[in-house]
């Protein structure tokens, strides 16, 4: 028996690096010993994209992509597939579950400057991936063919009709038709479960060997690689299996039981995760007197309502995405992690995340005068927070950095 | 910071008392788990509503396997056209016919408990009035003008609105209701009327996510799961993080 598993491990090795692969990413690649909470996000991600995948193909074997039999058909999921109900709230809640996680992991990022040197790369593939994912998001929510679904894609694809001349000639490339129909279902339904999902794979995979290449970093914001013993492993290093298998595994059931107290108790999340408009079939003759996107689009959906004009509204809330590309060019700071950076920062971040916030809030809600006038406020606040970040973060006064981490 | 926190928060207040101010939703207190009362209200939805309003999400067979009707029982109760038991909830009248009758098409009611909630249908089925202004005599004061007849009637009897004149905002005097006030009893007590109702609504809620009951009892038992999973998993991480230091 042994003899034969021999063997076998020798065919497979002389045609593909399995060893190789084994070590180089889990026993033998060292990630620092004093990563805390804020950590767990990254492998949750992946954990998500893994449910969406997973009960996406379900979903696909049932679902039917017309303008015609869409709603019906995710009734008919409810209802009818053995344990369809089960396998729509997974993907529903998994949607709003990925925005929480992602929001988290990238918070995480402005914690303990994890954009900083070397890892601006690592950091410009997630913000792709931050942007692939809100458009996966986007053109999913369309797909039940709910009111909401509708009148969203509706607000949200007319946004490219402000664009100066090629505008409109553009929405209607998208659309497939002068309004969101058929036509829009379709291609949303083919961007929404093959093009984007492989596009999201792919840089998931860049996002990890470019994060593989330069190592995780950490509360301390230091570089393990900088302290090795004589064996060349970093002192503050220990292998990513099992140890970090296995905290990351605590973290995956601690998710999952939240998550399923979602799934099973509350999959609507009063409205947050499942609008009730989105029960009412959709109707291109009936407008609901309230168009809001999910919660987790917000931010920017208050943003692109602060601005009077329609076309600039569009440009900030493209401009408050862009700009997270430049954050690694942004700061200034010789330290990374929020332990040893001085306290204008730490003041910065905080009003950054309150005002992201109250965006988010003021997204929801409808535009009254004092609505909009605190959405200015918010985004004035939100586009600060970057473009002041080479003033502030040069001036402040950092501590100084341990030898090595705590 | 604290000021900035303290207008989020008065803004959050004014937000909420700008909803409250159209209309006051009664609880309809329903119990999900009462099969009598789910009964009953199916079998209310099958004479009253289902003749205009279709539930065709909804197949015949499962109110069947929910609520515990056979084969017949499901025929003789619920079935007006030729359909067969496993087939979706439709109605015989066309969308045509409708449009001359009622000037709209009356909503499919299959997930109508999820997209208005329960409270609204139960207050709105509660709120009709005598308005002799309207096409059928009757106005709604949760649903205002609405193309609905009031099919229940005969066992509410009508309702007179009680007006009041108030003053609002801008200084203008203007005349609301106040409340509805029995005109004409029905053959149901009001007590009666609003039990009837509850068992619909009761049955509506059912209708709009069928599989409920069974998703709140699974629930207890992945979480169950998953916690002895997490005892097993940190001991066997504490087990092995104990070299690290």
């Amino acid at each position: 028996m042994r003899e034969w598993l021999h063997l076998g491990k020798e065919w497979i090795e002389s045609r593909f690096p399995l060893k190789e692969f084994w070590e180089d990413h889990l026993v033998k690649y060292y990630a620092p010993k004093n990563l805390n909470f804020w950590y767990f996000f990254g492998s949750l991600a992946m954990l998500v994209f893994g449910i969406q995948v997973i009960t996406g193909i379900f979903l696909t074997m049932n679902y039917k992509p017309t303008a015609e039999t869409a709603f019906a058909s995710v009734e008919y999921i409810m209802r009818d597939v053995n344990w369809g109900w089960l396998i729509r709230y997974m993907h529903s809640t998994g949607a709003s579950f990925f925005f929480v996680v992602i929001y988290l992991h990238m918070f995480r990022a402005f914690l303990y400057g994890s954009y900083k040197k070397p890892r601006e790369l690592l950091w410009l593939f997630g913000v792709m991936l931050f942007l692939l994912l809100m458009a996966e998001a986007f053109m999913g929510y369309l797909l039940p063919w709910g009111q909401m679904s509708y009148w969203g894609a509706q607000v949200i694809i007319s946004l490219f009709g402000a664009i100066p001349v090629i505008g409109n000639e553009l929405a209607l490339w998208i659309r497939g038709d002068f309004v969101v129909a058929d036509a829009t279902l379709n291609r949303f339904f083919a961007f929404h479960v093959i093009a984007f999902p492989l596009l999201l794979i792919a840089l998931v995979a860049f996002h990890l060997i470019a994060l593989h290449r330069v190592g995780s970093n950490n509360p301390d914001g230091i570089e393990i690689k900088e302290k090795k013993n004589a064996q060349g492993i970093p002192l503050d290093g220990i292998p990513f299996h099992p140890y970090f298998t296995l905290k990351d595994m605590l973290g995956a059931i601690v998710f999952l039981m939240i998550f399923s107290a979602v799934v099973f108790y509350y999959p609507e999340m009063g409205g947050w995760f499942l609008e009730k408009d989105n029960f009412v079939p959709a109707d291109p003759l009936k407008t609901p007197e309230h168009i809001t996107p999910l919660w987790y689009f917000t931010p920017y959906y208050a943003i692109l309502r602060a601005v009077p004009d329609k076309f600039l509204g569009v440009v900030l809330m493209g401009a408050a995405i862009a700009v997270l590309f430049v954050v690694p060019w942004l700061d200034r700071s010789p330290v990374k992690s929020i332990r040893y950076r001085g306290p204008i920062y730490k003041a910065a971040l905080a009003i950054f995340v309150v005002s992201f916030i109250a965006l988010g809030y003021l997204g929801t809600v409808a535009a009254t005068p004092i609505a909009t006038t605190f959405s200015r406020i918010g985004t004035i606040i939100y586009f600060a927070f970057f473009l002041l970040m080479p003033v502030y973060t040069k001036y402040d006064k950092p501590k100084p950095l341990p030898d090595r981490v705590r | 910071m604290k000021h900035y926190l303290l207008i989020i928060s008065l803004l959050l207040v004014s937000g909420t008392v700008g909803a409250a101010e159209r209309y006051h939703l009664d609880k309809a207190n329903i119990d999900p788990v009462d099969t009598e009362s789910l009964r009953r209200g199916a079998v209310f939805f099958a004479n009253y509503c289902f003749n205009c309003h279709a539930a065709a999400l909804m197949r015949y067979n499962r109110i069947g396997r929910d609520l515990g009707y056979d084969e017949a029982q499901l025929e003789s109760l619920f079935i007006f056209t030729g359909a067969k038991v496993g087939d979706l909830m439709e109605i015989a009248m066309q969308p045509e016919e409708a449009m001359r009758w009622f000037g709209v098409v009356p909503p499919d009611l299959s997930v109508v408990s999820r997209s208005r909630g329960v409270d609204w249908i139960y207050t709105y089925l509660r709120s009709f009035y005598k308005d002799d202004s309207r096409p059928w005599g009757v106005n709604n004061t949760v649903f205002k003008d609405v193309a609905m007849p009031h099919v229940l009637w005969e066992l509410q009897g009508l309702q007179a609105p009680q007006f009041d004149v108030i003053t609002d905002k801008e200084g203008i005097q203007r005349q609301v209701i106040t409340g509805l006030a029995p005109l004409e009893p029905g053959k149901l007590s009001t007590d009666q009327y609003d039990a009837a109702v509850r068992d619909l609504v009761n049955y509506l809620h059912y209708m709009g996510e069928p599989a409920k009951q069974s998703r709140l009892q699974l629930g207890k038992w992945v979480l169950l799961y998953l916690l002895l999973f997490f005892v097993v998993v940190w001991l066997l991480k504490k087990e092995y993080w104990k070299d690290v230091h």
